[in-house]
């Protein structure tokens, strides 16, 4: 198992420096000269040559790579178009609250499906099934960015009880600045009511990005659940008179629940992506806003650093969840196999 | 005479026998009833899409078109769907829209199937040889970053087109193809069947595509069925952020974020594209889901 991890970790490092030679790629693939860009149509000639020079991009594209790779690799990805501040202060800034409200929105998605899966096995064919197979047939059409104004437009105008824009009110202050995640801030200061109103902040947007990835767990969870309920160690719990409660929760729910684990990474991968919508409209200042303003104004070296940044926290989500496979399954712990 | 007689029954023989594969297949896909419900959305939409100019009750009013005096009108008998703030019909625009997603579906997967079929039976056949490591860690990369972050970034970088979203989508989409195709391929490349088409000396063109392809093609067309819905989705992401069809050329992400401006007091202007949305996903999912049973060796 942990041999099967380093031989993963290794390949995951190898994505990881093909991932800087694509990002890089993206970032000067651009149609037109990004010095022209940056400057206007208006500037004189010989300052457009001065910041190509300056911006490297006179040399040829191997070396340029060296250079932004040897940058990035001491945390220096270059400036900011858009707010004129080296983007990896931006990045500190922005990064902990997309963190946040992907983290707290992926732990609402696994609850959620494996607990509306197994509803829906042990009610199986009656209206509660129904109900639930209906819900999720719905979540899994439904693309992020639309229950986020469906939201928008319930709890913004007709139901006011929770907030709709940014981290936390107007009159509220921020906590000390610890982890840059404010909910766990607030607690690490003990104050309460700060935590209360983070986490009401961050309840919406959370809820829209993952209500399609939850209803994919749910289904995912019931059919596996179904298929395994009719094999043979089920029947023989059955016939030693095992409470149908403790074979649901402890023996069937076990290895069902490891193909909605797996695939947990796919949904987390459409929270990070779907995050580029639903943080711009929730106004909810978090990296995926931030990358997404980066690109509509074309911000080179921020949409470099965002992408990278993510493409880093996704490789290192991948391995998490690695790991809490072969925690659960005993297939891959002791065989060193793969669980799919 | 006689070998006529002989061959004439066998002829019938073998057309009642593909008749009723067709029948069985869709016995199969018809017992899940919501199958079939997908399967009549999916044929609605692509009926309306394709006939938009004949059946949208104001075809002119995709394009730039300006009439203040309906502006901002409630679904009425006129304007079913009601009107947007220039005046122009949401229902025409809606239909115009499944155009530009149809032809965003199809043309994405045309694209993306064959390279990334391709590239899957290639890596998957010579398992273990430096082109196969080559082409799946080339794929590892791609699936490296979530998918929608490098379809917006790609989009972002090009102008925005309809064409050029699609490339963009592109760009992310072929891997999932050269995974799935590359699994089954080290699975078939064992079978009796092809050990004897390489001992028989077969060339390695017609083991891939005559022996082997042929049996990966089910899960690829329910792959390629329940795909149409999420990139038609993925789509729409991108035009809601404004990185694909311009205006004044309908797409029904950019007629979901505009409308989200006006509401809640004009609803109607961004609730029936994005319900539209909702009903595109929801019909290609639902007939993937029967595709799937109707492949399946379950009797």
């Amino acid at each position: 198992m942990i041999i099967n991890l380093i031989r993963k970790i290794g390949i995951y490092f190898l994505v990881l420096i093909g991932l800087s030679i694509l990002v890089f790629t993206i970032g000067r693939v651009i149609p037109g000269d990004p010095a022209r860009q940056a400057l206007g149509p208006r500037a004189p000639e010989q300052v457009v040559q001065a910041l190509k020079e300056e911006m490297h991009l006179d040399k040829p594209y191997y070396i340029q790579y060296g250079i932004w790779l040897k940058g990035a690799l001491r945390f220096d990805l270059g400036k900011s178009l858009m707010t004129r501040r080296p983007v990896i202060q931006d990045i500190r800034e922005f990064l902990p609250a997309t963190l946040e409200i992907v983290g707290i929105s992926a732990l609402l998605m696994a609850l959620g499906g494996i607990i509306l899966g197994v509803l829906a096995t042990k009610y199986e064919g009656t209206w509660l099934d129904g109900i639930i197979r209906m819900f999720s047939y719905l979540g899994v059409a439904s693309p992020a960015f639309v229950w986020a104004i469906i939201f928008m437009l319930i709890f913004g105008y007709a139901l006011p009880l929770l907030p709709t824009t940014g981290r936390i009110g107007f009159a509220t202050t921020a906590p000390p600045h610890a982890t840059g995640m404010y909910t766990l801030d607030y607690l690490l200061n003990g104050d309460i009511q700060g935590f209360k109103e983070a986490f009401s902040h961050l309840l919406l947007p959370a809820i829209a990005l993952m209500l399609g990835g939850m209803s994919q767990a749910a289904r995912i969870t019931r059919s596996s659940m179904t298929d395994n309920s009719v094999k043979d160690y089920i029947l023989a719990e059955q016939a030693y008179g095992v409470t149908e409660r403790k074979i649901l929760l402890k023996y069937l729910l076990r290895p069902s629940i490891i193909p909605t684990i797996s695939i947990l990474s796919l949904d987390i991968a459409a929270l990070f992506g779907n995050a580029f919508l639903v943080e711009q409209i929730f106004n909810y200042p978090g990296l995926s806003r931030y990358g997404m303003q980066a690109m509509l104004n074309k911000d080179l070296n921020a949409i470099s650093a965002v992408v990278m940044i993510l493409g880093i926290v996704f490789i290192l989500v991948n391995i998490l969840i690695d790991i809490i496979v072969a925690y659960v399954d005993p297939r891959v712990r002791l065989m060193g196999g793969d669980s799919q | 005479m006689i070998n006529e007689n002989q061959a004439m029954p066998q002829r019938i023989v073998i057309e009642r026998d593909k008749y009723e594969k067709y029948k069985k297949a869709w016995y199969k896909f018809s017992l899940n009833k919501m199958s079939v419900v997908g399967l009549i959305i999916v044929m609605a939409v692509l009926v309306l899409g394709v006939f938009q100019p004949v059946i949208a009750p104001f075809p002119h009013h995709a394009g730039k078109f300006v009439n203040y005096n309906d502006a901002s009108l409630a679904p009425n008998s006129t304007y079913l769907l009601g009107t947007d703030i220039f005046g122009r019909d949401i229902l025409s625009r809606i239909l115009f829209a499944f155009r530009g997603a149809l032809t965003m579906g199809i043309g994405v997967l045309l694209i993306v199937v064959p390279i990334g079929g391709v590239l899957g039976l290639i890596a998957g056949y010579w398992r273990g040889k430096p082109i196969s490591i080559f082409i799946m860690r080339i794929t590892d990369i791609f699936l490296a970053l979530p998918p929608l972050i490098l379809a917006l970034c790609v989009g972002a970088i090009l102008r925005p087109t309809l064409f050029n979203s699609m490339v963009a989508i592109c760009v992310s989409w072929w891997p999932w193809y050269t995974r799935l195709v590359y699994g089954m391929v080290t699975t078939l490349r064992n079978e009796l069947y092809v050990k004897s088409a390489e001992l028989l000396g077969a060339s390695k063109a017609h083991i891939l595509f005559k022996e082997i392809l042929p049996n990966c093609l089910g899960p690829i067309f329910t792959k390629m069925t329940l795909d149409m819905g999420w990139v038609i989705l993925t789509g729409a992401s991108l035009s809601f952020v404004g990185l694909g069809e311009q205006p004044p050329t309908p797409a029904l992400g950019t007629m979901v974020s505009d409308g989200a401006k006006f509401l809640p007091a004009q609803w109607w202007i961004a609730i029936f594209p994005a319900i539209s949305i909702m009903l595109i996903v929801l019909g290609f999912n639902l007939t993937g889901d029967g595709i799937k049973d109707m492949f399946s060796s379950e009797e």
